[in-house]
């Protein structure tokens, strides 16, 4: 078996006096998608942000494509190939979708530089983009600005696209059109997906892992978790046909 | 070509190119369209304002840091030139023996600052401004020796920007070119060539990373920007470029004094004006320094005719007697801010922000 492309090992991340991330261990393997599972709270979020350096871990390691990241700034993390997709989206709202785009495509120097083969290919999946592309990012709707947060990820190709809660606050129409992108986008690329929408990740997730308490308890496929409705119950407190 | 020259940053607004158009033909032709030294020094303290706010506004609106110490730089701006020539004569290796070494000094000053303390909380990063920026005034005040103290220094200019120098004896649209019109377009010119080089600066991939740090610095981050290193090259730009709108007041004004230069209403005045014009759009800066300045100086004379042409009505006369042209100049910023709280600039782009940028 190939190495994972991410593990993190016994990682406790502090927040101010908050021991949030009590000894997190999570295998993101080469490929597909990986989701992370939990009740609001569990860590999930933090366990993001301490992978790209935005909290650092006070003890554990945070191994990615072979070299140690636990205490590396977060410029270098985003430059050794992450992606980050934070919940609030983070778009820069003044700035046009174009913009936006060109900021995360570092290769090039100009926004006119940028591969247009691969923002076709982007804009296969969210076609809003090409429709908005000159108008400022803050003047687009909910859906729209999470299809540009999650293009500036893909932009270029990246290692690991790590997102947070793509559904948070979405029409159910938009969602099924995030579901036929995220489908077509793990053909290629690698995901850590946090995500609270059981069926979302049910129809999309390759391996899961399950947070509580800022832990790591249950890892494993997501097949096997989606056939065990005592087991859902159990590490999550739902059964899946509440969420469908 | 105007498109090139704006960086394709278009005023996007009818009323604004208009407004941007006056202001620039009135600086241009305000030689001979005015007389009299003090319409003159208004339109030059405007051409020196304009670029003085537009590299506040580099760091204020476009990066969103938030800094007290713009005069000091300014200051040393004026000092620098103003020094070199008060005690090495008027030649032009003074004029750039004083820019040069006033420059560096604000490079070094604006490297320390920004590299020490842009990685604290805003709040933090604007007291330790202030408080280098106070101690500098008092430094400057009290070296009194070297810098003249309170009473600062006058100082000649070289011989071509001396209002006795005539460059030919004939007139032009029945003006006398003089070192004084000189001058004056030696800083109308710098002013504007300044000002492009910002509005290029702005419209640069820099410029758009500098705005990504302002709304998100840690969103910049996650992209892979040290955040910090911006934020240091966007305050030693800014500094550089104020220290140059210093030299150019200084060569104007043919004075250095810490009122002037380094005062805390010349901040006071930088704020303000960037707000009224508009923060993050570098015209704003035009438009805003045009006005305050404008209304700085006529705003009494204004006030005088209509106190006298209601002479008769006791209250009024009294509410417009040019005394309290203070209170309605802070009655008008009320006002602009209320009724402009993006500032007029952001306020004439409303329709254009909503159709996208070309």
């Amino acid at each position: 078996m190939s190495d994972p492309l991410l593990q993190l090992a016994g990682v406790h991340t502090h927040i101010g006096q908050y021991h949030i991330l009590q000894g997190v261990d999570l295998v993101v393997p080469q490929g597909g998608i990986t989701v992370l599972l939990g009740r609001n709270g569990a860590g999930k979020t933090t366990t993001l942000r301490t992978i790209m350096g935005l909290w650092h871990a006070s003890r554990g390691t945070v191994r990615f494509d072979g070299g140690d990241i636990t205490q590396s700034p977060t410029p270098d993390i985003a430059c050794s190939g992450i992606a980050y997709v934070p919940e609030s989206m983070g778009i820069f709202s003044d700035l046009t979708v174009r913009e936006n785009l060109y900021l995360a495509a570092r290769s090039v120097k100009r926004a006119g530089e940028m591969d247009e083969a691969r923002l076709e290919w982007i804009f296969g999946f969210f076609g809003a983009l090409k429709k908005f592309w000159n108008q400022p990012a803050g003047t687009l709707s909910g859906g729209q600005k999470q299809m540009v947060a999650i293009a500036r990820a893909i932009v270029e190709p990246r290692k690991l696209l790590l997102i947070d809660e793509p559904t948070k606050g979405l029409a159910p129409a938009i969602i099924q059109g995030m579901i036929a992108a995220f489908r077509e986008l793990k053909r290629t690329e690698t995901i850590l997906l946090v995500e609270q929408n059981f069926s979302f990740v049910c129809a999309l997730g390759d391996s899961v892992a399950v947070m509580d308490g800022g832990r790591i308890v249950h890892s494993g496929s997501m097949a096997a978790l989606a056939d065990d409705r005592e087991l859902q119950h159990k590490l999550l407190g739902l059964s899946l046909d509440a969420h469908q | 070509m105007i498109r090139t020259l704006l960086s394709r940053d278009l005023p996007r607004s009818r009323p604004l190119s208009a407004m941007l158009l006056v202001v620039l033909l009135g600086l241009m032709l305000a030689p001979f369209l005015v007389s009299g030294a003090r319409s003159l020094n208004v339109a030059a303290t405007i051409c020196v304002f304009v670029v003085l706010v537009a590299s506040y506004d580099l760091l204020l609106g476009y990066t969103g840091i938030v800094s007290f110490a713009h005069t000091m730089f300014y200051g040393i701006g004026a000092y620098g030139v103003g020094l070199a020539l008060h005690g090495m004569g008027p030649s032009w290796w003074a004029v750039f023996v004083g820019t040069a070494g006033a420059l560096s000094l604000s490079l070094v000053l604006a490297l320390v600052i920004g590299l020490f303390s842009l990685r604290v909380r805003a709040i933090f990063y604007a007291m330790i401004t202030l408080a280098v920026a106070s101690a500098f005034s008092v430094v400057a005040s009290q070296m009194s020796d070297f810098t003249g103290g309170e009473d600062g220094r006058t100082f000649k200019v070289p011989e071509i920007l001396q209002p006795s120098f005539r460059l030919f004896d004939a007139e032009i649209l029945g003006r006398v070119v003089d070192g004084k019109l000189i001058t004056y377009y030696l800083v109308f010119f710098s002013a504007l060539a300044l000002f492009l080089f910002m509005l290029r600066i702005v419209n640069s991939p820099f410029g758009r990373v500098l705005q990504a740090i302002r709304e998100n610095d840690f969103r910049a981050e996650a992209l892979g920007y040290r955040t910090v290193i911006y934020r240091t090259l966007a305050n030693c730009l800014g500094a550089l470029i104020a220290t140059l709108a210093g030299v150019l007041m200084a060569l104007w004004l043919r004075y250095v004094g810490p009122k002037t230069m380094l005062s805390f209403e010349v901040m006071t005045d930088i704020l303000l004006i960037v707000v009224i014009g508009g923060m993050g759009t570098i015209y704003g800066a035009v438009i805003g320094s045009a006005l305050f300045i404008l209304a700085q100086n006529y705003l009494q004379v204004l006030m005088a005719q209509a106190s006298a042409a209601m002479s008769g009505i006791p209250f009024l006369a009294n509410l417009f007697h040019p005394d309290r042209w203070l209170l309605w100049l802070g009655v008008l910023f009320v006002l602009s801010v209320y009724f402009f709280p993006t500032g007029i600039v952001g306020r004439l782009r409303i329709k254009a922000l909503l159709r996208g940028r070309p």
